[in-house]
């Protein structure tokens, strides 16, 4: 235990200094002097979440909690101005959600203020901002679900494909028109038949007679921005030939462009949410694709897809926590001057609840995403997929629950256009379903956890099988510890423990929990083996009981870099962070006395029955409570 | 003619922002609450880049007195196009006893360092409301000036200012140097975009002391006092004319 300390302080003070580097997207970074360089030969493999299903802390990630150089911060700061003022005198959003179009001159201001480009290096004329920098610029963004959407779709994950998988070629000749706004993009998957079944895409690319170029063929849903784009990332499917000479279906990523004729898009679609965003179908007949417009390789495109898709989603943290704070503002005014039965609305308990859910909710959403944000700028090729997967789950429902929340303060106005309320909770809904369903996310958290848990206990077990002692009275030892209720010191706490005093308890919660975690991810790879991938209702509560553990981490070392610099009101940050850890703590444990064998407290059993019978009849079973038999 | 102008940016708090006074009546709550650029100085910078785009002069130069934090509105000057910027270092405790005498003092210097033909300066700031300092700056250089300017045009040696004046609109024709502030008809100033930001950030700012200047900072002005404006009260209705002559021969009114 102690040696592990040491490893541990060392990497933490590698940590460190890596943290405090001025860093830019593209995995260059600015020097700072002094500079530590550090002598790896490979990308550290960052894997936070993942060892937590082993029931392990990988302290030097996530302490001390990330933070960007002055000079960068004073700069964010410049950037944040004028775009707040933007938005606060140049966007109508009740016009834009009537209309459902975002005015010209709208679009042309938000190209000229540079946001078309945030992420896009400063060589090809973007802004070539970090992930956190973004992220910043992403809480302002949001205050506009429609615009929020319409950026993201072109720049998160439009042209991302260019950015991290495209050559020198491909950047040179797209990037500089997709960063002024010169030409919009749209990323381009799903389709009728296949959605969240993003391998079982239909649209197919043939080579042609002569071999210079892909033929595409095929039809796309629900592409943001589709009416318009001028640059389309496009997945269809490819023949190709593997090494033993069979000829298989794979996908591979396309840049397809308008221009080369064969492309019409729909009507736009009529949704209940960001109505201002360009939803619609888009149809390919015959379009020729030179082969040098194949992004990677060929059969490539599905890890193309998901790499695409993972680097924007941490970003959801950060647009939640905005419209958090800005709703948060506007329901307090409310509150504290509306009065009803002779007090103020404010006085009230189930108001001050209602207030508390929102500010612990912002709060989580933002330690999460800048915590997500600051491990992926750092040096190499950090894996924070199942990170951002858990930022995203719990910011996209905390959002609509929150959203929900104050407009019942306003009762009967909020319900009423004449406020932004009813906007607002209607562009919510959508941050469940796209990006990743939440179901299909929990999932991928759930199995990518296990199956990294499983790899690891499986060579565990291979090690014992061999005779290695040491391994098998350490797992037995472990095994007895945990049936007793035992826990581990994790180092959160104590004399060189890493979290403030003052968060010690919850420190302490959370270190239970993860050991418990441990076991209890163990003692359900162990019941179920490789039939777990089917058993969803054990996976949800799995990947609920990680989200929770992963925000739980995010506020305690917030809250405690925080306290240790002095920051403003951080008293109130270290009671928002005790009151989470306390409420995530017993419904973690909850959850995982669910997970228990032949739990009592586990209703799946009966939960499926009960949908098995609504299916068969494609109805609700019961007769009326009215009927009778005589 | 040097082709300089020299345009003075003050950090207020944000117009937006609920001002609120401090418990100890000292004065209004400053910490944590949003300050951005006086909107009379943004107009006068915009104004100002405008007739470098129009090549009518050379160069802009943005200066702010102040503390550190004034530097990140020399920095929206700059992105808004201004050349490079001044920063005259003003400690915190001097800073709340600066008033339009003592900057009017250190401008006037600057002017005569950086043989500036133009000073523009927005008509007042929105936190003092003074409406001194370009007046003041004008006569201790012995300057012309056109303040209150809604329309400004450069003429070879002159500058002819439509200003806006209770009456109406008083058109005069000046000699530069001069001093001109700005009010809120003279242009719309541009947003500052931030691929101009990051361009912003090669520019230079110099520090400049007062007393390098040959400035003394003393002010012979005290706050005593700082309240908030009493509440509105509820007004009062009446039934007819005669009530209503009533009351007020009641106030004293009439």
């Amino acid at each position: 235990m102690s040696l592990n300390r040491i490893i541990n302080s060392k990497s933490f003070d590698i940590g460190k200094s890596l943290l405090a580097f001025n860093l830019r997207y593209n995995g260059k970074f600015v020097p700072h002097p002094p500079q530590y360089r550090c002598f790896r030969t490979q990308a550290r493999s960052l894997a936070y979440a993942k060892d937590l299903f082993l029931g392990q802390i990988n302290k030097a990630e996530v302490f001390p909690y990330p933070e960007i150089g002055n000079e960068e911060l004073e700069e964010l700061n410049q950037f944040v101005a004028p775009v707040e003022k933007f938005f606060n005198e140049n966007v109508d959003s009740k016009k834009i959600d009537e209309d459902a179009k975002i005015p010209a001159e709208t679009l042309d201001g938000l190209k000229e203020l540079g946001l078309f480009g945030m992420q896009v290096p400063e060589e090809y004329g973007g802004l070539g901002l970090s992930n956190t920098m973004y992220a910043r610029l992403g809480e302002i963004t949001a205050l506009d679900g429609s615009i929020a959407v319409t950026l993201a779709a072109h720049q998160a994950i439009g042209l991302k494909g260019i950015l991290i998988a495209g050559t020198e070629a491909q950047k040179e000749k797209y990037l500089p028109k997709l960063a002024s706004g010169e030409h919009v993009a749209a990323f381009c998957l799903t389709e009728p038949g296949s959605g969240s079944d993003a391998a079982s895409v239909t649209t197919r690319a043939t080579l042609s007679e002569d071999g210079t170029h892909y033929l595409l063929n095929g039809s796309k849903m629900w592409i943001s921005n589709g009416g318009f784009a001028d640059i389309m990332t496009v997945f269809a499917k490819t023949e190709v030939v593997d090494q033993e000479g069979v000829k298989k279906d794979k996908m591979t990523a396309f840049l397809v462009e308008r221009a080369f004729g064969g492309i019409t898009s729909g009507l736009p679609e009529d949704k209940m949410g960001i109505r201002g965003s360009n939803t619609c179908e888009v149809v390919y007949d015959n379009v020729p694709v030179p082969l040098e417009n194949v992004i990677g390789e060929v059969g490539g495109g599905f890890k193309v897809a998901m790499n695409i898709l993972n680097s924007g989603r941490f970003s959801m943290g950060s647009s939640g926590a905005g419209m958090m704070k800005k709703l948060i503002e506007m329901t307090a005014e409310y509150a504290t001057t509306r009065k009803q039965f002779n007090k103020k609305l404010s006085e009230f308990g189930m108001i001050q609840e209602k207030f508390a859910l929102m500010a612990t909710n912002a709060f989580v959403m933002e330690s999460m995403a800048y915590l997500t944000a600051g491990m992926m700028d750092r040096p190499g090729v950090p894996d924070c997929s199942l990170e951002a997967a858990i930022v995203k789950v719990f910011s996209s429902e905390g959002s609509w629950i929150c959203v929900s929340e104050a407009l019942q303060v306003l009762g009967g106005l909020g319900f009423t256009k004449n406020y932004a309320y009813e906007r607002y909770l209607r562009d919510c809904r959508i941050l469940l379903i796209f990006e990743g369903t939440n179901e299909i996310l929990r999932m991928y958290i759930a199995l990518t956890g296990m199956q990294y848990a499983g790899k690891i206990l499986t060579g565990k077990i291979k090690e014992m099988k061999r005779g290695n002692l040491g391994m098998a009275v350490g797992m037995m030892g472990q095994k007895l510890r945990s049936s007793f209720g035992g826990t581990k010191d994790y180092g959160l706490t104590g004399k060189d423990g890493l979290v403030h005093p003052s968060l010690a308890d919850s420190a302490l919660k959370l270190e239970q929990n993860v050991y418990l975690f441990g076991s209890a991810v163990e003692s359900v790879l162990y019941r179920y083996g490789k039939s777990i991938v089917d058993e969803q209702l054990v996976l949800k509560r799995v990947a609920d009981v990680i989200i929770n553990l992963f925000a739980m981490t995010a506020v305690l070392s917030r809250a405690s870099r925080s306290i240790s610099i002095g920051l403003r009101n951080h008293d109130h940050e270290v009671l928002l962070a005790n009151t989470f850890c306390a409420e995530a703590f017993f419904k973690n444990n909850y959850m995982m006395t669910q997970l228990q064998k032949h739990a009592p407290e586990n209703n799946d059993a009966s939960i499926k029955k009960i949908a098995e019978q609504i299916l068969e009849k494609r109805a609700y079973v019961c007769a009326h409570p009215l009927d009778r038999t005589f | 003619m040097s082709g300089r102008v020299l345009v003075g940016v003050k950090r207020v708090i944000d117009y937006a922002v609920k001002i609120r006074v401090k418990p100890d009546h000292s004065g209004v709550v400053t910490e944590g609450v949003k300050h951005s650029m006086n909107p009379f100085c943004e107009i006068a910078v915009e104004e100002a880049v405008k007739m470098k785009e129009k090549k009518l002069i050379k160069e802009v130069v943005a200066v702010s007195c102040g503390p550190q934090q004034v530097q990140e509105t020399i920095r929206t000057a700059l992105a808004m196009g201004a050349d490079r910027g001044i920063h005259v270092e003003v400690s915190a405790k001097e800073y709340e006893s600066l008033g339009p005498l003592q900057v009017s003092k250190i401008l006037a210097a600057l002017a005569k360092k950086e043989e500036a033909q133009l000073i523009i300066l927005g008509k007042q700031a929105i936190d003092g409301d003074c409406n001194q300092t370009g007046q003041m700056t004008a006569a201790l250089l012995d300057w012309p000036q056109g303040t209150f300017a809604s329309e400004v045009t450069l003429e070879g040696g002159h500058v002819k200012v439509v200003r806006e004046i209770d009456g109406g609109l008083e058109t005069i024709k000046i000699n530069t140097p001069a001093v001109l502030t700005a009010d809120l008809r003279l242009n719309t100033p541009r947003y500052a975009t931030l691929p101009n930001i990051m361009k912003a950030k090669k520019k230079k700012i110099a520090n400049v002391k007062p007393a390098d200047l040959g400035v003394e900072l003393a002010s012979k002005l005290q706050v005593l006092r700082v309240d908030a404006p009493p509440q509105r009260e509820a007004g009062v209705k009446v039934e007819s004319v005669a009530d209503l002559v009533a009351k007020l021969k009641e106030a004293g009114t009439i």
